[in-house]
C-alpha cells in the first residue's frame, strides 16, 4: 500500500530530505512554495540540521545553493519558472563551475497561468544550459527522480534541472519512501579553481560541459525514466512528455494502448529512443505539457520529414495546460460531454481580503492622485496587484518583481510627472533596492509606495526579508530623511493619508511613503499560534 | 470502486476539510487516491475547486476527464453550477448547500440557481447553515454538506466517521462531536429528501 500521501512539491522535499541534502534555498512562488515550507515543518530536517530559510529572491538562493555544492554537501534551490528568469545568469553559469555536492534546482512552470504573468517553459533553460532535465509525470516519480537527481548531479558534477507544473505540484497521491542517505562531509573541490570561471577556466571548463552531452544522453535511456512503449497499430506513434502521459493513459482502459508511445521523463531525450520510434510508425503525435520543445525538435524548421502533429499544427491547443480531453481528441478519441453550463454562473475573481491594509493605501494614493490625469502608477507583484481591479482600479503595470520603481524611473524621465511606483515589502528587498538606488542616483522624481505588509501575503504569508528594515534601507540607499515617510493605513486616518502622498507628489525627487500594516491574514495566524503556544503552556 | 468528485466553493469555505476527510476514509479502506487541490490566487474570495479521484485501481490522471464527474459536492450553490459541464449526464450527482456567498456585484436570484440544479437529474440541495447552526455551529456547514453526499460516496460510513475524528483530533472532544452530528444531520436529510 501507499505510504504517504503527499503533494507533489512534499514528495520532492521528502525526496531531497531523503537524497541527504543539507540546504534548500528558496523564494516563494506558487507553485513550488510548499517544498521548502514542507522541509521548514519537517522534524526530521531539523534534527538533521538542514538550512530552511527564505532567501531574499531567487538569485541569491541559486548562489547560496552554487555555494554549498562548493563545500561539498547537497542542496535544493526552489522556485517557480519566472524565479528562474532572476537567477538565470547565476543558474547559466553554474552549468560550467560545475557541481561539487549534489545541486539540484527545481523549477515550477505554471501552464495557463493559474497565478504568474506567463507560462514559459523551464526546459528550455535546461537545454539552453546544456544540462540534464529530470520531469517526473506523477508524485512517487517526483520523489524517486528527486533523488536520483542529486545521483546523476554528483556522477556528472553538474547541477541538474527538476522541472514541474501547477498541476503536479498540488496534486496529492501515495508515495512510498526508501532509506535516507546521509549528509555529505564538507569537502572543497580537487580542483580549488574549478568555480572561478576566468575565461582561460572557463573555456576549459565549456569544453568539459560538452564532453559530457554524449553521456548525459545516454543516462536518459539506462535510468529507465524514459520508456519505450511497444504497440501494434503503427500507424500513429506518440511521444509523450511528464504529466502528459498520465493523460494519455487515462484514456486507455487498464492503460493499454495501440500506439508506440515514447515516455519521456529525463532530458536530453536520448536520439536512439526518437530514431527508433520514427523508423517504426508512419505519423508522430507530440504531447507536451508547456511548449512544443521535442515537436520542433523532431519536426525541423522546413517540416520536410514524416508528419509531426501536436501544438504547431493546432492538433494540440498552442497555449494552456493539457487535460485527459485534449489529449483523447488529439488521438481522434470520443470525449463525453457533460451538462450545458448555466447562464446563472458568474466570474468570481480573487479580492483583496476584507480588511487589508492595500484597500486604505491604495485608497489614500487614488484620491491624492485626483487632481492629475491617469495612468500614473507602475506596479509590482503581489496581493497590492489586485488593486487592478474594480472597485479600487489604481494601477497600471505589474511586469516582473521590482519592475515598479524602475519603471517610474523610465517614465519620469520620459516626462510622466509625476510617477509613482507602488510595490510591497517582499518585492521591494527581492529586487526593489537596486532600483531605488538608480532612482536617487539619477535625482529621478518619483514617489514609491512601500506597501509594507511585514510578509509575503500573495503566497501565503511567508517571513519577509524586508521586516524591520525597510526605512534603514531606503536610508541607506540614499533616500533624504524628510522624504521617507511612514504612514498607517487604515480607514480613520484617510486624510492625514491622503494629504501626506499629495505632499510628496509635489516634492521634485525620490519620496518613499511606507504604508505599514500588518496583513490580517497573516496577523490572525501569528495570534493564532500565540494562543495554541499559550494554552500549551498554561495547561 | 471509481468516484470521481469535484469539491466545490470560495476561498475559506472549507472544502479541502471535505477533501481531507474522504481521503482519510478513503485510504483507511486501502482504496488508492489522487487530488488535485487549488492554493494561490484563488484563495482571496475567489472560487476555487478540486479534483478528487478514488479507485481501487491505481488512478492515472490528476484531472477528471470532462463529462465524467461522477458527484460534485459543493459548499455554495452558484460554485456547484460552474462545474456542471463536467457532470456524467447518466448517473452523475450534484450535491450543495443552498447558502449563497455573494461577494460580486452581480450575483444572480437564488432561485435561478436553484431551478438550474433541479433540473439535472440526480441532485441534493440543503440548507446547511441552518441545519449546522442547529447542531452548534454554522461551522460545520461544510461537514454538513459532506453528509448529504455520504449516501452515494460508496464509503463505509464508520470510516468517514473515523475520518473526522482523525481529522479533527487536535481541536478537542466538542468539535469531534459537533463534526459528527453535522455529518449526521446532512446524511439523514439527503436520505429523506432523495
Ligand atoms: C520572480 C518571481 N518570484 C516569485 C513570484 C511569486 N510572487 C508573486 S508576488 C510575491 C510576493 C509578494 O509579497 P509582497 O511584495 O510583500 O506583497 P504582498 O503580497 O504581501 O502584498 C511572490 C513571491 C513572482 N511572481 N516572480
Ligand atoms: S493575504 Fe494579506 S496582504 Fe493579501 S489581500 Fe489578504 S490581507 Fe491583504
Amino acid at each position: 500500500m501507499q505510504d504517504l500521501l503527499l503533494l507533489g512539491d512534499e514528495a520532492i522535499a521528502q525526496g531531497a530530505i531523503d537524497a541527504g541534502i543539507s540546504g534548500v534555498y528558496a523564494y516563494p512562488g506558487t507553485p513550488s512554495t510548499e517544498i521548502t515550507e514542507y522541509i521548514q515543518a519537517s522534524k526530521e530536517a531539523e534534527d538533521r540540521g538542514i538550512k530552511s530559510m527564505w532567501s531574499a529572491n531567487e538569485k541569491t538562493a541559486m548562489e547560496t545553493a552554487i555555494g554549498m555544492s562548493y563545500a561539498g554537501k547537497k542542496s535544493l534551490v526552489c522556485m517557480k519558472h519566472v524565479g528562474l528568469n532572476v537567477a538565470a545568469d547565476a543558474f547559466v553559469n553554474s552549468a560550467i563551475t560545475g557541481a561539487n555536492g549534489g545541486l539540484v534546482v527545481l523549477s515550477a512552470d505554471d501552464p495557463s497561468m493559474h497565478s504568474s504573468q506567463n507560462e514559459q517553459d523551464s526546459r528550455f533553460y535546461g537545454k539552453f544550459s546544456m544540462i540534464p532535465v529530470m520531469e517526473p509525470s506523477n508524485q512517487q516519480e517526483a520523489y524517486d527522480m528527486t533523488r536520483y537527481a542529486f545521483e546523476l548531479s554528483e556522477k556528472f558534477e553538474i547541477p541538474v534541472l527538476l522541472r514541474i507544473t501547477t498541476r503536479l505540484a498540488h496534486s496529492r497521491s501515495g508515495v512510498k519512501r526508501v532509506q535516507p542517505q546521509e549528509q555529505n562531509e564538507m569537502k572543497l573541490p580537487s580542483n580549488l579553481r574549478q568555480f572561478v570561471l576566468l575565461p582561460s577556466i572557463a573555456r576549459k571548463q565549456y569544453n568539459a560541459l560538452l564532453n559530457k552531452q554524449q553521456a548525459m544522453e545516454e543516462d536518459g535511456i539506462t535510468s529507465g525514466f524514459n520508456k519505450y512503449i511497444e504497440g501494434d497499430n503503427k500507424s500513429l506513434g506518440i511521444v509523450a512528455c511528464g504529466l502528459a502521459y498520465n493523460y494519455l493513459i487515462e484514456n486507455y482502459k487498464d492503460g493499454k494502448l495501440p500506439y508506440p508511445v515514447l515516455k519521456i521523463s529525463q532530458y536530453p531525450v536520448p536520439k536512439t529512443m526518437l530514431q527508433k520510434l520514427y523508423d517504426e510508425v508512419e505519423e508522430i503525435l507530440i504531447l507536451e505539457e508547456g511548449y512544443p520543445i521535442i515537436e520542433e525538435l523532431l519536426r525541423g524548421y522546413l517540416n520536410l520529414g514524416k508528419k509531426v502533429s501536436g501544438r504547431m499544427d493546432g492538433t494540440v491547443p498552442r497555449a494552456g495546460e493539457l487535460n485527459p480531453n485534449i489529449v483523447a481528441k488529439a488521438v481522434g478519441l470520443e470525449v463525453l460531454d457533460g451538462f450545458e453550463g448555466s447562464s446563472n454562473v458568474k466570474p468570481r475573481p480573487p479580492r483583496l481580503c476584507d480588511g487589508c491594509g492595500h484597500w486604505d493605501a491604495f485608497g489614500a494614493l487614488n484620491e491624492a492622485l485626483k487632481p492629475y490625469s491617469g495612468g500614473r502608477v507602475l506596479s509590482d507583484i503581489g496581493c497590492y496587484t489586485l488593486s487592478a481591479l474594480p472597485p479600487l482600479q489604481s494601477i497600471n503595470s505589474c511586469v516582473d518583481m521590482g519592475a515598479s520603481i524602475t519603471m517610474a524611473i523610465g517614465a519620469s524621465e520620459a516626462g510622466l510627472i509625476p510617477a509613482v511606483a507602488a510595490i510591497g515589502d517582499s518585492t521591494f528587498t527581492h529586487s526593489g533596492i537596486t532600483g531605488l538606488l538608480d532612482a536617487v542616483n539619477r535625482k529621478a522624481n518619483i514617489v514609491v509606495l512601500i506597501n509594507d505588509n511585514s510578509t509575503t501575503g500573495m503566497t501565503g504569508g511567508q517571513d519577509s526579508s524586508a521586516l524591520g528594515k525597510v526605512e534603514d534601507i531606503c536610508r541607506g540607499v540614499g533616500v533624504e530623511e524628510d522624504h521617507i515617510k511612514l504612514i498607517k493605513p487604515l480607514r480613520r486616518n484617510f486624510e492625514e493619508n491622503v494629504e501626506i502622498i499629495s505632499k510628496e507628489l509635489e516634492y521634485e525627487g525620490v519620496s518613499v511613503v511606507i504604508a505599514r500594516r500588518e496583513c490580517v491574514q497573516t496577523l490572525a495566524r501569528r495570534m493564532k499560534l500565540k494562543h495554541a503556544n499559550k494554552s500549551a503552556t498554561t495547561n | 470502486m471509481k468516484k470521481d468528485i469535484i469539491l466545490a466553493g470560495v476561498g475559506g469555505q472549507g472544502i479541502l476539510t471535505i477533501a481531507t476527510i474522504i481521503g482519510t476514509a478513503a485510504l483507511s479502506e486501502g482504496l488508492f487516491l489522487k487530488q488535485a487541490e487549488v492554493h494561490g490566487m484563488s484563495q482571496r474570495g475567489g472560487d476555487v475547486q478540486s479534483h478528487m479521484r478514488i479507485s481501487s485501481n491505481e488512478i492515472a490522471s490528476d484531472l477528471i476527464p470532462e463529462g465524467k464527474v461522477d458527484m460534485i459536492i459543493s459548499v455554495e450553490p452558484m460554485e456547484s453550477l460552474r462545474y456542471v459541464n463536467m457532470l456524467n449526464r447518466k448517473d452523475g450527482w450534484l450535491i450543495t448547500s443552498m447558502n449563497p456567498f455573494d461577494n460580486i456585484s452581480d450575483y444572480p436570484e437564488l432561485e435561478d440557481i436553484l431551478n438550474d440544479i433541479w433540473k439535472l437529474p440526480h441532485y441534493v440541495t440543503i440548507d446547511a447553515n441552518k441545519v449546522a447552526k442547529d447542531k452548534g455551529s454554522v461551522k460545520a456547514a461544510n461537514i454538513v454538506v459532506l453528509g448529504a453526499a455520504s449516501p452515494y460516496l460508496n464509503i463505509n460510513y464508520e470510516l468517514l466517521e473515523n475520518a473526522i475524528k482523525k481529522v479533527f483530533k487536535n481541536k478537542g472532544e466538542d468539535i469531534i462531536n459537533l463534526n459528527l452530528l453535522a455529518l449526521k444531520a446532512g446524511r439523514d436529510y439527503a436520505e429523506k429528501h432523495t
